[in-house]
């Protein structure tokens, strides 16, 4: 875990982070990573499906939804708002 | 973009032993003719998905029946610059002719993402950029032209990206037996060694296997080579965004405030279930005074054929056999082209993968997906349309539990059956609010639901056991389809059913007419002459006509009986017995086999009222009906039986030909139905011994 334990799944709406480390040991992971989402990756969380799971997120202007289970292998840095 | 560049002239194939489509356009421009192949779309040159591996295998020129691309036209959105560029830049690595057409230009501009496109093109080792705009057609002209061209293009130059993976390369390559693409070795690099990569490292001879992995692992030094190379890669895609683009995408158009609000939870929940309900009642409801018609129209040609050539084998065979196949056919087609009208405009729309996501957690919990929830939808209408639409799931597990759950939710041919035994046996009794009839066609509908559910989870419990695959859905912005190629694909689909399902459907159909006709006995022919003589004796107008007709609806039921269908029913009775069946629902329920709807028909002239006969009249035939010591054959625990018989039974031909042609094997098709027909069988068992006893 990252000092502070961010991560994409902590994210609330309208949040942004950028990725500062990427649990790759999961295979599952690698899709995602092909998908984009590496390290240096800008996400802001856009919403979510009822009960919360899955999320949403704009990776550049992209939407894309992930499972909460998939999305706490992302590790992030959080981004001030507004930016 | 594909239908926008070749128009109509379109081949829609199957890729060998696979089912996915290969969509083969002719691109005429001025002299020269271009063959266009359309590849099923990928995030990267290293495969994951049957689809992926297709595109993958054509782009290295390894897939059977088909040559090296002479080049590869590969189309950017503009919007999505992050990850098109991905794909573009290892397209690269290919050293072929590369055209890149870049879509969306137009909503780029206006949302202020403002792409330097020379300085792109540059960057991209001089491949040759093209921005169109697919709904306008502005730009297709050039593009048109450049592709027609492409032959002559030079491949563009390489971008060192990794030199230290280069540097490997080159060692590798230098034993080659045979001449290797850099592309080529990347992806056994990168891939490893596994079965689709055997052929490159065959080219490389025996000493590149033994050093392969110790290479890897100095390169990789251990960690996930894929996402090595996604690290390095995306870095490279940033650097460039960051050159040639003015801003990132900051959309605040109507697209943004719609997707933004329907993104909430609720309001995008309501959302989905009011496009549900629209689509639901539009295939339900639009498609049935179409199908009426077509229904009218076939009986219409049918008794026509009859009064021109007579009574006799061959017009019974062209209006019982070939017309009333061929409507069988065409019967469905309202249904599925109104579905796939809007699935095709959900998923040019962008709403698709939205819908997908909204219920990925609720379809997850019984064990299928997120995008199962069309198909499932669709299939209380019919489970054609519903099986087709499959086709959106990308995982094959979860695409085959789809596909065995969705013929048990009650399609619209069900719906006579029901409602002609329950209007006759299921007594109209208020309970509370609801009228029992209502309640019993309610619990119908909830047990087909249940059943569905139960059947997929247990399929993904036992045969189709296997990791949940990463849910990572791009959700678009919402985005006007283009009439033009909703058309085109419409077209496909209705082909595609007519082809493919339609042929099994009509031979079936055939194959039914034969077993309900043959053998004709010439004494009941005799019989039918002399009771009609008789008549003619001593009746005359309307009396003699009713008489005539009940001759006639006599003679049909014992035609019937000696038929090899009316004897299979007689050799089955005892089968049926334990449910309460005698010979007449036997051979009713065997011919609707093939389609469900045909049991009215049949039971209609088995019990020679007809097969035209209204429901009134039949339904009190129903309820006289005995066995030979005088009990009536209709009790409401057998009805019941009945009724779950139908609600699980898989009669359908349409539906297994549709399987057979989604799944490329009759092993399911062949396990749905037996599977689906023990179900009925041992639900109607349980029911009329337990209610009889």
């Amino acid at each position: 875990m990252s000092i502070n334990g961010k991560t994409l799944a902590t994210l609330k709406r309208g949040q942004k982070g950028i990725i500062n480390f990427v649990d790759a040991t999961d295979p599952q992971v690698l899709r995602l990573m092909v998908l984009g989402l590496v390290e240096g990756a800008e996400l802001e969380n856009a919403g979510a499906a009822i009960g919360g799971d899955p999320m949403e997120f704009r990776l550049f202007g992209c939407g894309i939804s992930l499972r909460q289970e998939h999305a706490r292998h992302f590790k992030i840095s959080p981004v001030a708002a507004g930016d | 973009m594909f239908n926008r560049l070749t128009g109509l002239k379109q081949r829609i194939g199957n890729y060998p032993g696979v089912t996915v489509e290969r969509h083969i356009g002719i691109l005429k421009f001025d002299k020269t003719t271009t063959e266009l192949v359309d590849l099923p779309g990928t995030h990267s040159l290293s495969a994951h998905s049957l689809e992926e591996h297709i595109t993958v295998d054509v782009i290295f020129g390894r897939m059977e029946g088909t040559q090296q691309p002479d080049g590869i036209l590969a189309v950017l959105d503009a919007t999505n610059l992050y990850q098109g560029l991905f794909l573009v830049q290892q397209l690269l690595d290919l050293e072929l002719p590369v055209i890149v057409a870049m879509t969306m230009s137009d909503a780029a501009d206006k949302s202020g993402i403002g792409i330097d496109v020379e300085r792109l093109s540059q960057l991209l080792g001089g491949t040759p950029i093209y921005p169109v705009v697919a709904t306008t057609g502005a730009g297709l002209e050039k593009l048109r032209g450049a592709i027609s061209d492409i032959r002559s293009q030079t491949p563009p130059a390489r971008i060192a990206l990794w030199p230290e993976l280069s540097a490997v390369a080159d060692v590798l390559a230098s034993t080659a037996t045979e001449p290797v693409r850099f592309a080529e070795i990347e992806r056994l690099l990168i891939d490893g060694a596994t079965e689709t990569n055997q052929p490159i490292l065959d080219k490389l001879g025996h000493a590149a296997g033994g050093k392969l992995e110790t290479l890897r692992d100095e390169l990789f030094g251990g960690d996930p080579p894929i996402a090595v190379d996604a690290r390095i890669r995306y870095k490279w895609v940033r650097e460039t965004q960051r050159e040639v683009q003015r801003s990132t995408p900051r959309l605040h158009s109507w697209r943004t405030r719609v997707t933004s609000f329907l993104n909430r939870p609720i309001p995008g929940t309501i959302g989905l279930f009011v496009v549900m309900a629209i689509v639901f009642q539009a295939v339900f409801a639009w498609a049935t005074p179409v199908m009426d018609l077509i229904d009218a129209a076939t009986s219409a040609l049918g008794t026509a054929v009859v009064n021109t050539f007579g009574a006799g084998a061959l017009s019974s065979l062209i209006a019982d056999g070939v017309i009333a196949g061929v409507g069988s056919v065409i019967i469905f087609l309202p249904q599925i082209l109104i579905l796939f009208l809007f699935i095709i405009l959900l998923e040019d729309s962008g709403y698709l993968a939205r819908a997908a996501y909204l219920m990925d957690r609720v379809m997850r919990s019984v064990g299928l997906s997120g995008q199962s929830i069309i198909p499932m939808i669709s299939s209380f209408a019919c489970a054609v349309p519903g099986i087709m639409a499959t086709r959106v799931i990308p995982n094959r597990r979860d695409r085959i539990a789809t596909i065995l759950a969705a013929p048990f939710m009650t399609c619209s041919a069900r719906l006579p059956v029901y409602a002609l035994l329950i209007a006759a046996f299921v007594p109209a009794t208020q309970i509370g609010f609801m009228n029992l009839q209502g309640l019993v066609l309610f619990g119908l509908y909830l047990f087909g639901i249940v059943a569905g559910i139960l059947t997929a989870l247990l399929m993904r419990q036992t045969a189709l056991r296997g990791p949940k695959p990463p849910f990572a859905l791009m959700l678009p912005e919402f985005r006007r389809p283009n009439l033009q190629t909703v058309f085109i694909e419409l077209l496909g689909r209705a082909k595609v059913f007519l082809y493919r399902a339609g042929t099994v459907i009509f031979v079936v159909a055939v194959l039914v007419w034969v077993l309900a006709y043959y053998p004709r006995s010439d004494e009941i022919a005799v019989h039918v002459e002399q009771q009609r003589a008789a008549a003619t004796y001593s009746l005359s107008g309307s009396e003699l006509a009713d008489r005539y007709r009940r001759i006639d609806n006599l003679a049909a039921a014992a035609q019937m009986e000696q038929s090899w269908l009316g004897r299979a029913g007689h050799f089955v009775e005892p089968v049926f017995a334990p449910l309460g069946w005698d010979w007449r629902v036997s051979s009713a329920v065997i011919a609707g086999f093939p389609a469900r709807e045909v049991v009215i028909a049949v039971l209609g002239t088995v019990y020679a009222v007809g097969d035209e006969a209204d429901i009134g009249t039949l339904s009190s035939r129903l309820k006289a009906s005995t066995w030979p010591n005088g009990d009536k054959v209709f009790t409401l625990p057998m009805v019941i039986g009945l009724l779950i018989f139908y609600a699980c039974c898989l009669q359908c031909a349409a539906t297994l030909a549709v399987i057979r042609r989604e799944t490329n094997t009759w092993r399911w098709p062949v396990f749905a139905w037996a599977y689906m027909t023990a179900i009925g069988y041992i639900g109607a068992l349980l029911a009329f011994q337990i209610g009889s006893a």
